[in-house]
């Protein structure tokens, strides 16, 4: 289901349905798939914990990995067609602006956490696969800074993805933090 | 037909009619084939100007298509999305229209569009149009000289500046949103505005102006970032002070007064040195494989426009 924007865009492209300007329309269409799926990458716990059934968990894996799958394709539409492998515009655009420099973060963070979301690797780690992998949530924030700090004029849409984003960081932090009673 | 239609010499005969009907089927069955139904409403209604001149200095580029310039819009009063101006352009009532004309000038007063327009032979002019996002695209405009329309009014000598600003209708559907200070305003130096290069446009491709462009009249100022060319204008004041101009008032460090196009004085959060051209001449897979071309100095209107801005730091006057 969650493949379903991507094959969209795939029959978008070749009947022209992107607009004027379709690499800023893609641009814009796999980020916001990228930010909405590794949101819900986050909430599979919390499901788990309020309806008591193990499918979230189940679900997990495949959740966080298809948003890697639309971040890469972001990154890559944006450093492919955008930019056009243009290295030193790159280099310059992620140190220049810091919207992009935080989404260059967020990337770096989920690539490993990408390639450590196997069983093999996650027995090999062990309890350090664990807090390897509550990066994510450092990942979450710097999405949404790198949204929030790139829209021009209308704010709404990128406020809605913070206020999700702080929803799910209550929830945990409400987990984490041991009741005193 | 409205008097100022024939005053601006828009025909509305028969003729039109025939040839609308013709254009509207055409565009059907165009539409019907490429599965997009967006654009046929707004142009099956336009009607066609003339006569009109054409200006020798037009820009010789490759035209933006009018499918392009009518539906990729930023005109945030119908909407923040580029595509939002041209679905609720129908909300923007035009008829009637009036201006007001204030502030420090020997003939102020309200104006309707007939009024206005009345004496001003249509001219085509083919402009580069910048967005201050990055994009651009080549556009015929119908219209006259902004100066030749401010002369009328008689600015006295403490005119230094002239503002402009857009219809204020709470019932249109971005105006709900609080995206930006309401009226959106903008302004120029009274020697930029009087320029020969300032246009103020009531048509473009030969038709008149659609909603989502800003009917019933704009301002084009070619070389500053688009948004300093304010749509459906319904105030021109001449002021002393130097005016208020709504991105300025949003966000200060990012949208000077001046906002000349640029290449040397990036945008905070990206880069001015590159545009990419809006032309609508590629489909399919070879759209997302077009370069960007780097972007001019005053849009290329520079030699035109150096002396307005000798001895000044235009790093500092962004």
């Amino acid at each position: 289901m969650l493949s379903l924007p991507f094959v969209y865009l795939v029959y978008a492209v070749f009947n022209n349905l992107l607009g004027a300007n379709p690499i800023e329309t893609i641009t814009q269409f796999t980020g916001e798939w990228a930010l909405r799926i590794l949101l819900l990458s986050l909430a599979m716990t919390p499901l788990r914990m309020v309806l008591k059934k193990p499918w979230p968990i189940r679900l997990r894996r495949m959740v966080g990995l298809f948003a890697f799958f639309y971040v890469l394709l972001h990154l890559s539409t944006y450093a492919l067609l955008d930019q056009q492998l243009d290295v030193s515009a790159i280099v310059a655009d992620i140190i220049d602006r810091p919207y992009i420099t935080v989404g260059f973060v967020a990337f770096v963070i989920l690539v490993p956490l990408a390639l450590t979301s196997t069983k093999g690797m996650m027995k090999r780690l062990g309890k350090r696969w664990q807090s390897l992998h509550k990066m994510v949530y450092v990942a979450a924030v710097a999405s949404v800074i790198h949204y929030v700090w790139l829209t021009r004029g209308d704010q709404l849409e990128p406020m809605v993805y913070l206020a999700v984003l702080v929803g799910l960081l209550l929830f945990r932090v409400k987990k984490f933090v041991p009741r005193t009673a | 037909m409205k008097d100022w239609m024939r005053i601006a010499g828009i025909t509305s005969s028969e003729i039109t009619d025939e040839q609308t009907f013709r254009r509207r089927r055409a565009l059907i069955q165009a539409a019907t084939a490429a599965g997009m139904t967006g654009f046929i409403g707004t142009d099956a209604m336009a009607k066609e100007i003339g006569p009109i001149s054409k200006w020798a200095d037009s820009a010789t580029e490759k035209q933006t298509t009018e499918e392009i310039a009518t539906t990729y819009n930023n005109f945030y009063e119908l909407g923040t999305d580029k595509g939002d101006p041209v679905k609720n352009a129908d909300k923007l009532i035009t008829d009637p229209w009036s201006v007001v004309v204030d502030g420090e000038c020997d003939a102020p007063g309200t104006f309707t569009l007939e009024d206005i327009l009345k004496p001003h032979a249509i001219e085509e002019r083919v402009y580069r149009l910048r967005c201050v996002e990055a994009w651009s695209m080549v556009i015929p405009w119908n219209g006259f000289a902004l100066a030749d329309l401010l002369k009328r009014f008689k600015p006295n000598s403490n005119a230094k500046y002239v503002s402009f600003e857009t219809l204020n209708d709470p019932d249109l559907p971005g105006m709900k949103s609080r995206v930006l200070d309401w009226p959106y305003r903008e302004g120029l130096r009274i020697d930029e505005a009087m320029h020969p290069l300032s246009f103020m446009a009531i048509g473009m491709y030969g038709k008149e102006i659609p909603g989502q462009n800003g009917a019933p009249m704009r301002l084009v100022v070619p070389w500053k970032y688009g948004y300093k060319s304010i749509k459906s204008i319904v105030r021109i004041s001449f002021t002393e002070k130097q005016p208020q101009t709504s991105w300025n008032m949003s966000a200060p460090h990012e949208y000077g007064f001046y906002s000349n196009v640029n290449p040397e004085v990036s945008h905070p959060r990206w880069s001015q040195a590159k545009e990419r051209r809006l032309a609508g001449e590629t489909s399919g897979l070879s759209a997302l494989f077009t370069k960007k071309i780097d972007s001019q100095f005053m849009n290329g209107y520079g030699e035109e426009v150096a002396e307005l801005y000798a001895d000044m730091d235009l790093k500092k006057f962004f």
